[in-house]
């Protein structure tokens, strides 16, 4: 592929250079945290990610990335991009100044360059409950919802869990037990879902009103800034505030 | 060596792998999900239009059942099409059960759309991110019944007892490598193996697929013994972006989008490709057509033609087609409220696949598949827009429940070598397809072992073993051997296919098998080595792209998504058929079974397909 690589730059109008942090803890060299840089042929339309993929294939295969679905669906590919969490394959390089600096999300351990483990942001996803309960189902068809309360929840339902809220969030960065935007934000997804009904709300509510829960954040809108989904984030936890301050006035 | 044992093991975690996962859990079973991507990263999450499902009055499974072999130009099983129409309805209510956010009509309940090939519109969906919110709605089900997954584990073999006949054969597990940890693990399934891994799009450049969509269960079942069916139905998705491949729902179309040339003219109706559904036809119409205006001159920039949604109005496309303007901006550049979408047709889904019954069985005990792998045959020749969610939750639940020993009705699709009609006799190839080297004198020992443990334990072996080879040895790298393939495959087995080209892909398919003889993996570290798993990955193209190319070789007609430029006609007396290809121990066998259009109250008739 070197080769190819080769031609494929001498005929590019215009490359670009990449800054890529590197770090293996089992291979010699790069035990040490460092920089690589890579020079690729620049195309109109390029992404992050195509400029990554280019790399692995033709200079290193070894240089390591969680990617899949290509069309920012998967959230597989939440990265730190020029000092801000993006999604590589949704990120245009003509967007960004060069070269362009690619890291691992910070916040979280780095598994080997690119990729960081996951477990800690499944696991707050996972602690809120995050799936549909309710005891009324009616028999042989759908529960009845109204377009408005469908329209309430759409946002909220369009998280990839790609974890970049997370990583952007100086209070998980600082409380490793708070819940976090996206685990807030399946919260509200499920509790402002008319179908599960008043008594799993008061639950729900419950569950956010934890010690790491909603109270902890400050409303520094840095989750809503990198949500490649444009999902108000803040909004939604700073509604679940005044829905358990209101819930909660109800049984004084 | 590590060796998890479970009941049920589920290879893979879309929509037919969580499916099949619940409903093996429903019957009790202890089910594990050992899937190479975490559940929601699945490519399922990319499917945009909908669900087929007879919900409404004035629509019945057996309309359902009627426009799906119509679309499938009558090569779909009938047994296995109305199954698919019986339970979907159910299996819709079901995902609404569980909280999935289905787009809503003013009276409550869930929306439905015409789509291509329909005869009522009963596309049920969830804006244009249906497949979204069914993969979240799924995998939240399973954390809440707790199910096992092992994600990024990537199921690498089979664990198979070796008796000559596939027929005979044992489905014991499977062989995963621990991407994190660089561990080969055997999982032992007492109950059953369900292969659910989707996709193969990567055998192609143009795809709509995720990188992840290698063919890895169709590939490895094929090497096992069990049948591929039917591989050279490839859909091309008429409307997909021409720089990345991304998909534009045919949702779009659904709602009244239009295609345009480069002369400005509406050329389905213009050109008489389908003059009464024009840009609602069955998909295969479409993708030709457009390929037919850009081969004629008719193409802007000669590659792509024009989608408009402008006259649909803002509120209409904020309402219900909002992430398309989100996929044409990002991927393309193109605003869709302001300007035409260029598109052009993609590789999108496989209608062929693992030769399974309407149970999801296979013809090796213990080894069931379920969704896009699979081949029931639900689709035939063409899939309808639609009907591939359906067939992951319907045929997945079947799987699933099956696996874990639920009282079902026996399949009437049947399986397996022995249901031969007809050998292929004629097939000339330019090479030899296959394995490469491959002694017919050495036959399998006839099933020395017997012991399921030991059946996993060798089958980890012979893994650690390969995996050691790829990793410690010099060589070339895979990434040049897959785009090469792939080339060739888009380039030569495409929307328009001839026998020369199809020879021509055979040869660069060997070529690339002879390569593959020195692939080496660059990267030494055991720690979420990508290098290796894509290495691995690229050995199941190579099959895949092979088994698809002898059967479009082979198949001397025009049906569905296989057009040939010598053979213009759909030829019902010769090829009312299934294609099958066994393994047969790396010299692969090619024949045929019969088609059923016998189904539960009638006979379908082959009827001409026009739209």
């Amino acid at each position: 592929m070197r080769e190819r690589a080769e031609a494929n730059l001498k005929d590019a109008e215009e490359t670009v250079k990449l800054k890529v942090f590197r770090y293996d803890p089992e291979v010699e060299g790069k035990k040490d945290p460092r920089f690589d840089t890579f020079r690729v042929p620049f195309k109109k339309g390029m992404t992050v990610l195509d400029a990554l993929i280019f790399a692995r294939d033709h200079f290193d295969s070894s240089l390591t990335f969680r990617h899949s679905c290509r069309q920012a669906i998967c959230g597989s590919d939440a990265l730190f991009v020029n000092g801000r969490q993006r999604l590589g394959c949704k990120t245009q390089m003509s967007e960004l100044e060069w070269p362009v600096r690619i890291e691992p999300l910070p916040h979280a351990e780095v598994v080997k360059d690119l990729v960081v483990d996951m477990e800690h942001f499944y696991d707050q996803m996972e602690s809120v409950e995050p799936y549909f309960q309710t005891d009324e189902l009616p028999s042989g068809e759908e529960q009845k919802q109204t377009r408005e309360n469908r329209e309430k929840v759409k946002m909220s339902t369009r998280c990839i869990w790609c974890s970049a809220c997370m990583s952007s969030c100086n209070i998980a960065a600082g409380d490793n037990e708070y819940l976090g935007p996206a685990a807030i934000n399946k919260a509200y997804r499920f509790a402002m879902d008319e179908r599960e009904g008043e008594a799993m709300k008061e639950h729900r509510l419950n569950i956010i009103e934890q010690e790491h829960g909603v109270w902890r954040c400050q409303t520094q809108f840095s989750c809503t800034e990198v949500c490649p989904k444009d999902i108000p984030l803040t909004e939604h936890i700073q509604e679940l505030k005044r829905e358990a301050v209101k819930s909660n006035l109800k049984f004084w | 060596m590590t060796l998890h044992e479970h009941d049920v093991i589920v290879v893979g975690a879309g929509g037919a792998g969580l499916r099949a996962a619940i409903a093996a859990h429903e019957e009790g079973a202890d089910v594990a999900m050992v899937t190479k991507l975490h559940p929601v990263r699945s490519h399922t999450g990319a499917a945009e239009g909908g669900i087929n499902a007879a919900l409404r009055d004035g629509d019945d499974w057996e309309l359902h059942a009627y426009d799906t072999m119509k679309g499938s130009d009558y090569l779909g099983d009938a047994p296995a099409i109305e199954t698919l129409a019986q339970d979907a309805p159910e299996e819709v209510i079901q995902l609404e059960h569980w909280g999935m956010p289905f787009s809503r009509e003013d009276d409550g309940r869930v929306s439905q759309r015409p789509f291509g090939g329909l005869s009522f519109p009963r596309t049920t969906y969830a804006g244009a991110e249906t497949g979204h919110h069914l993969l979240h709605t799924m995998y939240e089900q399973v954390v809440k019944r707790g199910i096992q997954v092992y994600d990024e584990f990537y199921v690498s073999e089979l664990a198979v007892t070796d008796h000559d006949d596939p027929e005979d054969r044992e489905c014991h597990g499977v062989v995963a490598y621990d991407i994190k940890s660089g561990e080969v693990t055997g999982f032992r399934a007492t109950d059953g193996v369900v292969l659910a891994t989707g996709g193969d799009g990567q055998v192609f450049d143009h795809t709509t697929n995720a990188v992840a969509n290698t063919g890895d269960g169709p590939a490895m079942a094929y090497r096992a013994g069990v049948p591929v069916e039917d591989m050279e139905f490839v859909q091309f998705h008429p409307t997909t972006l021409p720089s990345t491949g991304v998909l534009i729902s045919e949702g779009v179309r659904g709602e009244g989008g239009i295609l345009y040339n480069d002369e400005g003219e509406r050329f389905m109706f213009e050109y008489g490709y389908a003059s009464n559904a024009g840009e609602l036809a069955s998909r295969d119409v479409v993708a030709r057509a457009e390929l037919t205006e850009v081969n004629n001159g008719r193409g802007i920039n000669d590659e792509y033609v024009h989608l408009d949604m402008r006259h649909l109005g803002d509120e209409r496309i904020y309402d219900r087609l909002e992430n398309i303007i989100h996929l044409a901006e990002d991927f393309e550049g193109v605003n869709p409220v302001e300007e035409p979408m260029p598109v052009k047709p993609g590789q999108h889904y496989h209608m062929g696949g693992i030769e399974t019954n309407e149970n999801g069985q296979t013809c090796i005990d213990g080894l069931y598949a379920a969704g896009e792998c699979a081949c029931a045959s639900v689709h035939g020749s063409n899939r309808l827009g639609g009907n591939a969610l359906p067939e992951l939750i319907v045929l997945g639940a079947r799987a699933g429940h099956h696996a874990a020993g639920k009282d079902m009705e026996a399949a009437q699709v049947p399986t397996g070598p022995s249901a031969k009609s007809e050998d292929e006799t004629s097939l000339e190839t330019p090479v030899s397809p296959g394995e490469i080297g491959v002694d017919d004198d050495v036959a399998a020992d006839g099933g020395a072992i017997a012991d399921p443990k030991a059946v996993v334990e060798n089958a980890v072996e012979r893994e650690r073993q390969r995996i050691e080879e790829l990793l410690e040895r010099d060589g070339t790298n895979h990434a040049e051997i897959r785009e090469d393939l792939q080339k060739a495959m888009t380039e030569n087995v495409n929307v328009f296919r001839n026998e020369e080209g199809l020879k021509k892909a055979l040869e660069v398919i060997r070529e690339c098998r002879e390569r593959y003889q020195d692939v080496a993996v660059a990267d030494p570290s055991r720690t979420f080595n990508t290098d290796l798993i894509h290495t691995i990955e690229t050995r199941n193209l190579i099959d895949i792209a092979e088994t698809i190319t002898l059967g479009a070789l082979a198949r001397e007609e025009f049906r569905g998504a296989h057009w040939r430029q010598e053979h213009q006609e759909r030829k019902d007396d010769e090829w009312l058929k299934h294609t099958m290809i066994s393994w047969n121990g790396g010299s692969p066998d090619l024949y045929y079974k019969p088609v059923i259009l016998e189904g539960e109250n009638k006979e379908y008739e082959p009827k001409v397909r026009s739209y």
